[in-house]
This record gives C-alpha cells, structure tokens and sequence, in this order.
C-alpha cells in the first residue's frame, strides 16, 4: 500500500498547479504551457499507482484518508475510492494530459488562464469522484462549473454566452435540489459521511422525494433526456478543449452520482421508479439517435450521439432491478451494471476522441459544418483513418471498447425484458448510420473544394494524440478485462447493497403480539 | 447604581469608541492638510483596539450592567468584534474614494465611528430604550453620511429619502415598543419575556405591538414589502457610504432581531414566525427577480442585499439556536461579502467618476486579470457557489429550516437562489467574456489593492475553512 496520501495529492496538485499558472501570467505561453503539461502528466503518472497498488478482491474504499473539517457540521475530509471511482479518475488524468497538448498551440488568447482552467477543473473533478463526505463531494461538484464556465464562455465559439449560462444554470438547478436531500438526510443520520448514508434506514415517502431530488441532479448532468438541452449547444460553443472534458467526464459524474447516492442510498425507490430511468434511457437512446442522424454540425452529432450513449449507461445501471427480480441472481444483475460502467469508461475514451478529430478540421477549416467538408482522406490520410476508426468504435464495432459496453447492456437487457432489448438494439443501427454517415460525408468523397485540397495532414502532438487515445479504444476493445475487473467486488457488494430493501419489515400480526407481549415465560 | 471595574471593563469597547470618536472629532478640527490621513488612522486604530478588547470579551461570560439597560454576552462580544472588523474594511475602501473625489473629508470617519457606537448599542442593549437609542444613533449618523456630497442632487434625493422612511420605521418600532410595555409593564427585555411567558393567554395588545415590532424591523432590515427606500439610497448615496450602509448595520440588525423577537417575544414565537415566512418568501421572490433587471451595479447589489436579507430571515425564523447560529454566520460573512463587492466599484471609479454601470464592469479581465478574479471569487460567493463562504452561509440557513420541518421554505430559498445565481454569473460574464469599453489601465493605489485582495482571499479562506467561524457562531448562543 501507498503511504502517503496519493488522493488529496491528485486532487490539490493540479489545483495548486493550476493556482501557481494564474499567478505567474507573465511567463508567456510557451512557459506555462510546458508547466501545464508537466502538471498534468505528474498528476497522470500518480494516479497510475491507483491502479497498481489496488486492492481488486475488496469492495471497501481504498487510499482513505479522513481528517475533521467542518466540525460544526460535522462534515471530515474523507476521501477514498473503489472500483467504480478509481478508473474515473484514471479516465479525468488521462484526458487532462491529452487536453492540455491539444490546446498547445490553438489557444492564443490567455493561455496560462485556460491551461489553470482546466488544471483546476482536473483537481476538482478528481475530488468529485473521491470525496466520502457528502459536504466535500458538494463542494467540489459545484466549484467545478466554475471553471468550466469560463472555459466555454471566455475561449468559445461565438454563441458562447448563451451556451455557458444556460450549462451554469441547468446543472445548478439541478444540484440544489440536491443539496436539500443531502441535509435532510444529515439530520436524520447526524453525519455527512455517504457511507453512513448507505446504512441510513429511510421510509418509502422519503426514499421517492431524495431518490427525486437526485434524479434532478444526476439527470441534468449525464444528461437525459428530457434535460439534455444544455449539452448541444454547451458542446458546439466550447473550445475543443471544453467539449473533451465536457464529453469524457463531467457527463460520467452523473452516472457515477446515480452508483453512489441514488442507487445505495435510496434502493426502494430506485427500484420503484426505475421503469421511469428505463423509460427515460430508451427515449434517449432512440429519439436522440434519430435527432443526432439529421445533424449538419459535426460537433452537434457528437454531441448527441453522446446523450444516446449515456442513455446506456443509465439503462445498464437500472436495470438491476428487473434482472435481480427475473432472474435473482446477482450475477446477471451485474451484467448490465458493469455493462453501463464500461460504456462510461469507453464514451469517454471515444468521444474525446471524436472531438480531437473535429478539433483538428475547426483549427485547419474554422467550420464545423459537414457540408464544408468532403474528401477529407486525400489530403489527411493519416487523420481520416483515425477518424473512421473512432466513429466505427462510437457505433460499437467489435474489437473496439464501444462494442464491449454497448454489447454487455444490450445482453442484460435481454434477460431483462425482450422489448428494452429491441428498442436498445437499435442503437447498433442508428449509431452505426450517424457515425458513419458522418463518415462518409466528410472523410471519403472527392475533394470537395479547394480548401480541403490544401489541408494538411496531422502533425507530430495531434499524432500523439489520437494514437494514444487510438490504442487505449482498441485495447480495451479486445482486452476489456483490466477493466471489469476492478469494478467486479464493488458491483457485486453495490448489488448485495441494493437487492436488500431499507424499509422497515411490515408489521405482521405474529410480530405484533411479539411486540406487545410481556417479556418472560 | 455604582459600577464596579469589571463592569467598566465590559462596557470598555463603548467607552473607548465614544472616547475616541470625540478625540477623531477635535483633531479633525485642528489639523491641516499636511496631515489630512490623521483621522483616517486614528479611526482605524481605534477600530482594531476596540475589536481586540471586545474579541477579548468573547468568552467572559454573560451580565447585565447599567441598571438591566446594558447586556454584555458572548453574542454581543462577537457581533461587536465582527462589526468592527467589517468596519475597518468599510473604512479601507472608503479612504482611496474619498481621496479620489475630494469632497468627502475626514467627518465620513466620525460619523462612522458613531454609527458603529449606535450599533453596540444595540447589540448590547437590554432594555426597549437602549435599543432604540442605539438605533436613533445609528440612523441619524448615517442619514448624514448618505447626504454627505451635497452638490449632488440623487445623493440629497436619497438622503431624504432615507431620513423621511426612516424616521417612519422608527416611529413604528416605537409604537410598537410602546404596546409591550403596555402589556408588560416593563422594558426591560428579561422582565417582557418573563411576563410573556407568565400571561397564559396572549393579550391583543401585545401582538399588535408585535406586529408594529417586525414593521419596523423589516424597515431597518430592507425586507420585502418594506424595501423601497434600498435601492434608491443605495443608488444614490456615495459609494464609500453605501459600502458601509450595506454591511455592518445587516449585523446591528440581526442583533436588534435578536433581542426583541428571540430573547423578549421568545413566547409569541408561533406569531412572528409566520410574519417572518411572508417577509422572507417575499424578499427572497422580489430581491432576485427584480436585481436581474438592473444596469446599475449598486441598485443590483441593493436588490441583492434584499434577497440575502430574505435568508438571513429564514434562519431566524427557524427559531432554534441552530438557526439563529446560521442567521449569525449569514450576516457576518454576508457583510463581509457586501464591502467586497461595492469596493471593487470603488476600485473601478476614477477622479469625480462613479463605475457604478454594469458596464463598467465589462472586460475586467483583460484590463486586470487579479481584480478581476476576486470579484469572480466575490460573486460565486454572493451566489452561494462552493468553495466560497455564501455557500456555507446557505447551508447552515438551510439545515436550520429543514430541522424544523419547514421543508417547503427550504425549496423557495434554494429555488430562488438558482435565479439569483443568473444576476451574479452575469456581473461574470460581463468582466470574463466581453470586450473592454475603455482599455485604460486601472489606477489603483495599494492599500485598495491589499484591502480588495485580502477582502476576497478571505471569502475563499472562509469557505475552504468555515469550521472555526461556525463553531464560534454555535458557541457563543450555547
């Protein structure tokens, strides 16, 4: 084991890296570029050691650390993960890294203001997915809009404003709400610890208002549909930079809400509501896969192919419950859990990459629109046959880790109940034609004007890149088991958490007499 | 009545203010140009002395001096210290303004310290008469204060304005005052309490006068529907003036509320709160819907104070002392947000040049990344945003509220929060993502620049570390 504490390391390190970048503004951009990227790959190279010095056989949170804070609320600083934490936060060091070299040399204006931006936001997010402290877990989940409302507002596109506020609004309406559960639930429990509140005894009426309460939150973060409004037009004005973040992880900390507060916090309710998360889910994934074909901004495509896939992962986490009552064992149950995990994990990987991929045209072209483009691979050989691979990874082609999430929920969801199964099946076909659509109107073709004829192919860092996030899709996609195999101990005690009702055991009769009955012989 | 030397060293905070205040007056006289920042120093260092002897005070335990007019208690030694300190800000901003506009001269720190002399008063009275003599003092230093530039005509405007609604809440409280002692035959605040609690049936005379109580109350406070005169004295005053109208007398008040509603009606509970629920549903409703209207900074800062007031209400009206704990921690760290935000205007104006327009506020960014990043840090906290103190400060407001299972209240609050978070994030956007009008560099001299910086460093301190102010704020009402 690790005997220094690694978490509150990889949460503070970029902020304070971050904080270092704002002070020393005058250090021009090829200085505070570089103190960026060394931020980002030391935080990268830690977090690492997450993953080696893991503990895979145990669903207790490793690398605790727990200090009071707050003592009049008795709020602690307590941080830990298990394995549905660590490989988010693997995921957000990872990405950080990538997204600080693609904005190397894009970001002109404010460079050391949008490198600490996103350092910042790396350290915060990172908190999110390690705080055990409900107050903590709070304050970093708030504080981490702020800095990306000032990426996409300062350093995005022209429509910046509208997008930014309405992104700051929406997640703020929807995590207040929360925060009222959250106090309600400290007084009845008298901690803020989330793994008390996982013990907290809570009746029906309760569960349905705080299961509720973080449906809001979690909802309008992932987001599902119907308040996925914000994220279109939040990922068309971001910078590149935003969109990556924005795809790749601010939207898992929605599904990540649901495995750590709904889900063990409110189970009863969860499983009485959970055809309304289904019912949610399978819009998603069906209407929005039809809104995302008739897209013309590339980025808008992406934006909504993103609100389909998170679509399975919400329909792979709820499905517990219908698995658990069909075919009561916990195995099957896990299936679509781990499923909706792995997609997570996955999305994340693919849709950073197809907003690099974009990234890369906007910067030659300064168009998003598809029609600007056609006949890409002439002149970008290299680019378009990344490009086709992600967008065949992003429709779940087999040997890429889309396939492997997509396939592990559409599986349970057959267990579950046919229909979900046909309805979530037609992701395979929407996806595949979106994508590839996509595909063949920008890519392949002839050269459709004289500006695409003068690309340029990628350069050595976009090279780096997409190669990197090239071989983590394709390595995941034929080996996913490094990944499901940390989650399996916290799934499987997650699942024996939730199949466990917390309601009070209806009073029978027998008990009743028991009840009143004098004590003695 | 002989006082003894313990008990003048209680009252020494007053006494040495007074003293002090006096001294500032004369020397201000007789001093020439040459040494024109001598009542300036003097008042601040009479201001830290006054908030060492009475955060000394803060853990000697409770008495009742002057014949039961005067009560010192740790609540009273820590709002006093708190007022001095949000004072000394006041006084920091205000100095590079006065400077700047030439005008103003040194009887802006007289007025104040008596200002700050009316608001010990009040929060150490024990008697209605101390009570409303603190507050006629604090009152009439501060009408003076707003109509200090007497060239300006929305200045006059708003001094009057002041002066006439005033002098009507006072006559109201007054009146008020004046049917509790008709019911209860005494003023003494611990004998009102002990004949409430002793009459079994609540008299008509007495809730009359308690709802006279609250009107005036929610006059001094600026609460919703008796708010009018906020905005425009806020406007119109000078911004050094309404820097301090926003922030220490939000603390006077809470102390006024607290001594009247909580330690003498304590038994009329179930009556005030529910008056207190329509005035803060209100502030809250009309605060952050009408701020967002506003182009002018300072009317939109007055419209948020109505909205802050509206929580600060909540709290309070919880009844308990958790939630008069959170009211506390509210109004301390809410005035300490309030001279931070108006003091980034002052930082903003130039030479006989209010930036009071949203406007002025666009591009801040490009013109000074620094400043513009403590008002960022400022505003998130006005917002209640985390990792900032005005998201603990709802937090606390908000467990007190749903303790006593009024959830419904705590859904209004959080609900209008998110509109009044729309306000604040546009003050941001206005600085982060518009062009600059004027791409003049700031003027700034450096002991606004220490005090704009150490201001909101301090919020941010606060909120990552609220633990030791909130636990002071419990302890002093245990």
């Amino acid at each position: 084991m690790i005997d220094y504490p690694l978490l509150s390391l990889l949460i503070w390190l970029p902020v304070a890296g971050g904080a270092a970048l704002l002070a020393m503004d005058a250090l021009g951009n090829p200085g505070c570029r570089l103190m960026a990227l060394l931020v980002s790959v030391v935080t990268f190279l830690l977090s690492l050691s997450l993953y080696t010095n893991f503990d895979f056989t145990t669903a207790i949170m490793q690398y605790q650390e727990s200090v009071p804070w707050i003592d009049a609320i008795s709020a602690n600083y307590h941080l830990g993960v298990d394995g549905i934490s660590m490989p988010l936060i693997i995921l957000t060091t990872f990405t950080t890294v990538l997204v600080v070299l693609a904005g190397w040399e894009v970001i002109r204006e404010k460079t050391a203001q949008y490198m600490a931006a996103f350092l910042i936001m790396e350290g915060l997010m990172n908190g999110v997915f390690a705080a055990l402290d409900a107050v903590l877990f709070y304050v970093f989940w708030e504080a981490m809009l702020i800095p990306m409302f000032l990426i996409i507002g300062v350093w995005g596109g022209p429509r910046r404003v509208y997008a930014t506020i309405k992104f700051f609004l929406y997640t703020f309406l929807g995590s207040v709400f929360m925060l009222v559960a959250l106090i309600y639930m400290y007084l009845q429990a008298d901690s803020f610890s989330i793994l008390d509140f996982h013990l907290l005894p809570l009746g029906m009426t309760e569960q349905i208002l705080i299961f509720i309460a973080f449906l809001l939150a979690f909802a309008v973060k992932v987001p599902m549909w119907p308040v996925h409004t914000w994220l279109p037009d939040a990922h068309v004005e971001a910078p590149t930079g935003g969109s990556v973040i924005l795809a790749a992880i601010m939207l898992k900390i929605g599904g990540y809400g649901f495995l750590r507060f709904s889900l063990p916090i409110t189970p009863d309710a969860s499983h009485a509501l959970d055809w309304l998360i289904i019912l949610m889910s399978l819009v998603a994934v069906v209407y929005i896969g039809f809104v995302a074909l008739v897209q013309e901004d590339m980025k808008k495509l992406i934006a909504y192919s993103s609100i389909a896939h998170m679509g399975f992962v919400t329909l792979g986490i709820f499905l517990v419950f219908t698995l658990l009552d069909n075919t009561g064992s916990v195995n099957g149950a896990a299936l679509g859990m781990e499923g909706g995990m792995v997609q997570m994990i996955s999305h994340g990987f693919i849709s950073g990459a197809l907003f690099l991929c974009v990234g890369v045209l906007y910067d030659r072209m300064h168009s998003r629109q598809i029609s600007d483009y056609g006949g890409v691979v002439n002149t970008m050989p290299v680019f378009a046959a990344f490009m086709v691979l992600f967008a065949m990874a992003n429709s779940g082609l087999p040997g890429t880790s889309g396939f492997v999430g997509e396939f592990m929920v559409i599986l349970a969801s057959f267990k579950a109940n046919f229909w979900f199964a046909l309805l979530a099946a037609t992701t395979l076909i929407l996806g595949a034609a979106y994508s590839l659509w996509m595909v063949k109107r920008v890519i392949f073709g002839d050269v459709a004007n004289d500006k695409v004829a003068q690309l340029q192919d990628v350069n050595a860092r976009e090279f780096v890149i997409l190669a990197s996030l090239a071989a983590v899709v394709l390595l995941f996609g034929v080996y996913p088991a490094p990944l499901t195999e940390i989650m399996h101990a916290s799934v499987d005690s997650l699942l024996a958490h939730v199949s466990v009702s917390k309601l009070p055991p209806p009073e029978t009769g027998v008990a009743l007499l028991e009840s009143i009955r004098p004590a003695g012989p | 009545m002989s006082i003894t030397l313990s008990e003048y060293l209680l009252l020494s905070p007053e006494i040495f203010v007074l003293s002090m205040a006096c001294l500032i007056l004369v020397v201000e006289a007789f001093v020439g140009d040459r040494y024109r920042h001598a009542s300036y120093v003097l008042s601040q260092l009479t201001l830290l002395a006054a908030a060492l002897i009475s955060g000394s005070l803060i853990d000697t335990g409770a008495a009742v001096l002057l014949g039961g007019m005067y009560v010192h208690d740790p609540m009273a030694a820590l709002l006093k210290t708190s007022v001095f300190l949000v004072t000394v800000g006041a006084f920091a901003y205000a100095r590079s303004y006065i400077t700047a506009q030439g005008g103003l001269r040194g009887e802006y720190y007289v007025l104040g310290l008596f200002a700050v002399l009316g608001m010990q008063v009040m929060i150490s009275s024990h008697s209605l008469l101390t009570l409303y003599l603190g507050l006629e003092l604090l009152s009439l230093s501060l009408y003076a204060m707003v109509a200090f530039d007497r060239d300006s005509a929305t200045a006059s405007e708003a001094a009057m304005k002041y002066f006439v609604l005033g002098a009507l809440a006072s006559g109201m409280l007054l009146y008020g005052m004046s049917m509790l002692y008709g019911a209860t035959g005494s003023l003494d605040i611990a004998a009102i309490a002990e004949a409430i609690a002793a009459s079994s049936e609540r008299s008509l005379v007495l809730v009359f006068g308690l709802c006279f109580i609250v009107v005036g109350l929610a006059f001094k406070f600026g609460a919703v529907p008796f708010h009018m005169w906020v905005p425009d004295v806020y406007h119109g005053a000078p911004t050094a003036v309404t820097l301090f109208i926003g922030s220490a007398p939000k603390i006077a008040a809470f102390a006024m509320a607290m001594r009247l509603l909580a330690e003498s009606m304590g038994g009329l509970m179930v009556d005030w709160q529910g008056m207190l629920v329509i005035l803060a549903v209100l502030s809250l409703a009309i605060g952050n819907v009408v701020a967002i209207a506003q182009t002018n900074m300072k009317r939109m800062l007055a419209y948020s104070t109505i909205s802050h007031v509206g929580f600060l209400l909540l709290g309070i009206l919880s009844g308990t002392e958790a939630g008069y704990s959170a009211a506390m921690f509210y109004a301390i760290t809410y005035a300490v947000m309030a001279i931070g935000g108006f003091g980034v205007i002052i930082l903003l104006s130039r030479a006989g040049e209010e930036a009071d327009q949203l406007d002025d506020f666009k591009g801040l960014n490009d013109r000074s990344p620094w400043f513009a990043l403590m008002m960022l840090i400022l505003m998130f906290s006005m917002a209640g945003v985390p990792p900032t103190v005005g998201f603990y400060a709802k937090l606390a407001v908000l467990q007190a509220v749903i303790d006593v299972d009024l959830l419904w209240l705590a859904l209004v609050a959080v609900f209008f929060s998110i509109i009044g978070a729309f306000y604040y994030i546009r003050v941001i956007k206005l600085m982060y993502f518009d062009a600059p009008v004027s791409s003049e560099p700031l003027e700034i001299n450096t002991d606004l620049q220490i005090a704009i910086s150490t201001n909101s460093l301090l919020v941010l301190a606060l909120g990552l570390f609220p633990g030791a102010l909130l636990t002071l704020c419990n302890s002093v009402l245990a």
